[in-house]
């Protein structure tokens, strides 16, 4: 075997040499002379030689598509990009590698997950890791401040792959983005609608968007006492929390990281809120936020965020809350006194038709009371009871998200709500 | 679902001073040499091209496929013969050794051998990279795309290859590039040429890398190649001269198989029946007289087995300025029946056929033909949602979320008091056909105020026909 150690190694040096000939243009000559050698040599190493012995195989974290999954991932970014385009943003692509000084220090810890391509004597170079960095380098570029665009493909990343969950290391980015100075928080909605619209589209089944504020994050690790060096480092144990329970996150934080007990704690008290925009206005009001500047200007535009959401009809899909614990439809409301009577009446009516309803379990609750209840928990609609409607033989029928009301006949007010809790999108209103 | 990584203020911020110093002038034609991005006009060409030529893929029932834009190494290695030197590698960061593929057709024979296909029909639109000398004018960059379309198994012979130059015959005509010809010509008959004339085997490769020259450089030229650098007698030199400087219909083949040296050539036998029987079927096809057997043509890649092909735009004088990139081929191909065995473990063969589509050349052309005429519009949004009075924003975005959620395609101001002009101004540069106008006195009225930005005809619509309305208008436009 060790002759065939040294051939071997013989073979590669004269492939070698060859490579380097033809680099350097050497005359065809020579050329060929030193091939001759080249095949002279494989030739003793037998005939097996010939033959590539290779793992058929593609590179680790990456996979081919079949004309099946070809099928499906068209009518995806079919979805998609109809989406991108219904609200005017144009498309951009950008190559595949980047300058590799334009993605130094761009990406902080991640940095070590680039691709980097080999110095071959050009310039150097590297696998775009993301959409982002290509797209502020394309708008400085070509000095632009204003640009709605989408942009749909493969990113690299050298990350340790888990194909059977999603996770590769080539893998399909579809972004959209609006770049420039525009009056508050309309851009912002714009891509909250979008996400809905996209994931309404796609049928996945029902979804939530989470929301806040780098600001407002901030602004409570500030007020809670989190040294401002591990603000970042801090942020991203509060980030586990969708897969951790609180008692781990905390002990990572307090254990790994050096982070007071008590100051923990003052964490834990704030993340475990979430809400609609109820939840803004009293975050608004809490004594120790609202004296962050930070916080509030985080808060402030949360707030103008929810307003414009209610407007396109998603409100209901933005909150912190956890998936609806209940599939409640509507909720029978009273807006005055003495109407328990009636709500019950109504409320068996609803379940035996079916409908999934709840009521308060008081007398006479206020109907801000009632209201908020619905937002808490989820439920879309509110049949209303009133001493007016009682007598035109009608019920109000609100929606929690939009807030309109309308006056539907006691006879039609099942069909009503039928017809719409099975719209789709989340336009329920 | 991959994490999305946090952006501070300061990283953007950062991010932002670091690329405006950086960042090369858009005067170098990209970012760096030989690559570009592409603006939304670009995009906009590119998008019809590219559903044209699918679209016929799919017309002839061909399914397809995407791999990863890498390959290990030594799958790429040893197929391209001459320019395996350009090749990108990936740095060998510790994992396997990789490299950016510099075709479709290697990763497709690896897939069929890896998912031990035998048949197959399929089509391929993806980047490829090679580190070209790149030429602007030409339009040939580094990184560029390709669409593939590909028949893999044992069939009667020469049908699936004319289906190939039917394809091709077929994206050339629907594109209207003007008039082109596709050059045909057989590896084995110029392999017997090149046998016939005395050739030594060692010297096949470069001779074929030479003759391939003929259609940019003169014969003399190439003849001083052959004779100074690769060392050829002149003799033999003269004598592919005869042949290669020929071209022609099927007459040619029928000549040639009566050719007294030619005919002694048993590769070259071979080749010259399969094309007379191509020549055949594609007489059947009705594309005969667009396709010519030039004995000129050599195509540089070792993996090419039997008939190979490339078709040139000609051009018309009229068309100035595309001389440069009226030269080279905006499509070629050819059949290669070893390429699938060689990664097989037990050495199996597939034979297949195939054909790219040079697109990168055809966007070049037409992007300059366009930047002529006509502006291109780079959105597709029917209707702007505006108003001509303050304080409308949350109308406004009523609106514009009815219209979305009804499938049409809208925009609005990002500003709460847009002035009128801005918005009439912003339909006229991007293309927006129609506004819808809210106003004080419309909300009283339940209308909503429709204007046709080309004829500035406005009409109320009522507030519930208005989704109704704007639809109709745009299916009948």
């Amino acid at each position: 075997m060790a002759d065939r150690a040294t051939l071997e190694e013989a073979v590669r040096l004269q492939g070698e040499r060859v490579r380097g000939l033809k680099q350097q243009k050497a005359g065809a000559e020579l050329i060929e002379e030193e091939v001759a050698k080249l095949l002279k040599l494989k030739a003793q190493l037998g005939p097996d030689e010939g033959k590539q012995k290779f793992v058929l195989k593609t590179p680790k974290g990456t996979r081919d598509y079949n004309p099946r999954q070809m099928a499906v991932r068209e009518k995806v970014f079919d979805v998609i990009i109809s989406c991108f385009k219904r609200h005017g943003a144009e498309v951009i692509d950008t190559p595949v590698f980047e300058l590799k000084e334009t993605l130094t220090g761009k990406y902080g810890e991640d940095s070590k997950l680039i691709y980097d391509l080999k110095d071959q004597g050009g310039e150097l170079l590297a696998l775009r890791y993301d959409l982002t960095v290509p797209f502020a380098r394309y708008l400085a570029m070509n000095k632009l401040t204003n640009i709605k665009r989408y942009h749909i493909a493969k990113v690299y990343r050298r990350d340790n792959p888990a194909m059977t969950r999603g996770r590769y290391r080539e893998f399909y980015q579809c972004d959209f983005d609006i770049a420039g100075q525009f009056d508050p928080m309309i851009p912002d909605a714009e891509c909250l609608k979008i996400i809905c619209e996209i994931l309404s589209a796609l049928q996945l089944g029902d979804f939530l968007i989470k929301v806040n504020d780098r600001r407002i994050l901030d602004g409570m690790f500030n007020v809670c006492g989190v040294p401002d060096s591990k603000f970042r480092t801090i942020c991203s144990s509060v980030d586990k929390l969708d897969k951790m329970s609180w008692e781990n996150v905390k002990n990572e934080m307090v254990e790994e990281k050096g982070l007071a007990s008590e100051v923990a704690d003052h964490i834990g008290a704030y993340v475990k809120q979430h809400g609609g925009v109820s939840l803004v206005e009293q975050l608004l009001q809490d004594p120790k936020l609202s004296q962050n500047k930070q916080a509030l200007e985080g808060l402030g535009d949360l707030k103008l965020l929810f307003e414009y959401l209610t407007l396109f009809g998603i409100a209901e899909k933005a909150s912190e809350e956890k998936v609806r614990t209940t599939e409640t439809q509507v909720l029978v409301a009273a807006a005055q006194k003495k109407l328990l009577e009636e709500r019950l009446k109504l409320v068996a009516e609803l379940w035996d038709r079916g409908i999934k309803a709840e009521l308060l379990y008081k007398k006479n609750p206020k109907l801000l009371t009632q209201l908020q209840y619905c937002e808490e928990t989820g439920i879309p609609l509110v049949a209303i009871i009133g001493e007016q409607e009682l007598k035109d033989g009608v019920i109000k029928l609100r929606c929690v998200a939009s807030r309109e009301e309308v006056d539907v006949r006691k006879e039609n007010l099942v069909e009503e709500i039928r017809k719409r809790t099975s719209q789709y999108p989340a336009t329920i209103c | 679902m991959q994490r999305l990584g946090p952006w501070s203020r300061e990283a953007w911020t950062v991010l932002a001073l670091h690329l405006l110093r950086s960042s090369r002038s858009p005067n170098t034609g990209g970012l760096f040499f030989g690559t570009r991005d592409l603006s939304p006009q670009q995009m906009a060409i590119r998008e019809k091209i590219l559903n044209a030529v699918i679209n016929c893929f799919k017309c002839h029932g061909a399914k397809g496929i995407d791999t990863p834009v890498f390959e290990l190494k030594e799958i790429l290695t040893e197929k391209y013969g001459e320019e395996s030197r350009l090749i990108y590698e990936l740095k060998d960061q510790g994992g396997e050794l990789l490299a950016l593929r510099y075709d479709l057709t290697v990763p497709f024979a690896r897939y069929l051998a890896m998912n031990k296909i035998k048949k197959m029909k399929r089509y391929h639109v993806g980047k490829v990279w090679r580190r070209e000398s790149p030429s602007i004018i030409q339009g040939r960059y580094r990184e560029f795309c390709q669409c593939d379309f590909d028949i893999a198994g044992q069939f009667d012979p020469m049908i699936p290859d004319a289906e190939c130059l039917k394809i091709i015959h077929e994206i050339l005509s629907t594109l209207q590039l003007g008039d082109f010809l596709i050059k045909v010509n057989d590896r084995r008959v110029v392999d017997g040429m090149f046998a016939v004339c005395g050739v030594p085997d060692n010297k096949f490769r470069f001779i074929c890398a030479s003759v391939d020259k003929l259609g940019k450089m003169s014969w003399k030229d190439v003849r001083q190649e052959m004779t100074g650098k690769i060392g050829l007698t002149p003799d033999v030199a003269d004598q592919i001269g005869d042949y290669i400087q020929q071209c022609g219909g099927v007459s040619l083949v029928e000549q040639l198989l009566q050719d007294p040296k030619l005919s002694q050539n048993k590769q070259a036998l071979e080749g010259l029946k399969d094309l007379k029987l191509l020549f055949e079927y594609l007489t059947l096809f009705g594309i005969a007289e667009k396709i010519s057997f030039d004995l000129s043509l050599a195509r540089g890649l070792d993996y090419y087995t039997g008939v190979i092909y490339e078709a040139v735009l000609l051009q018309s004088p009229t068309q100035q300025g595309e001389e440069a990139l009226g030269v080279g081929s905006v499509a070629a191909g050819g059949r290669y029946d070893g390429l699938v065995g060689m990664f097989d473990p037990k050495g199996r063969k597939v034979p297949c056929v195939g054909l790219s589509i040079g697109v990168e050349r055809i966007f070049s052309i037409v992007e300059q033909r366009m930047e002529a005429t006509k502006k291109i519009q780079t959105t597709e949004t029917q209707v702007l949602v505006a108003t001509a009075q303050k304080n409308f924003l949350r109308e406004r975005m009523k609106l514009i979320a009815e219209l979305w959620d009804a499938g049409i395609r809208a925009e609005m101001l990002y500003k709460k008091n847009p002035s009128f002009l801005t918005q009439l101004h912003y339909c006229e540069e991007t293309g927006i056909p129609l506004v819808a106008i809210i106003g004080e006195q419309e909300l009283k009225d339940g209308v909503i105020k429709l204007r046709s930005v080309a004829s500035r005809k406005e009409v109320d619509i009522k507030r519930e026909d208005i989704v109704t309305e704007i639809q109709r208008r745009m299916s009948e436009s």
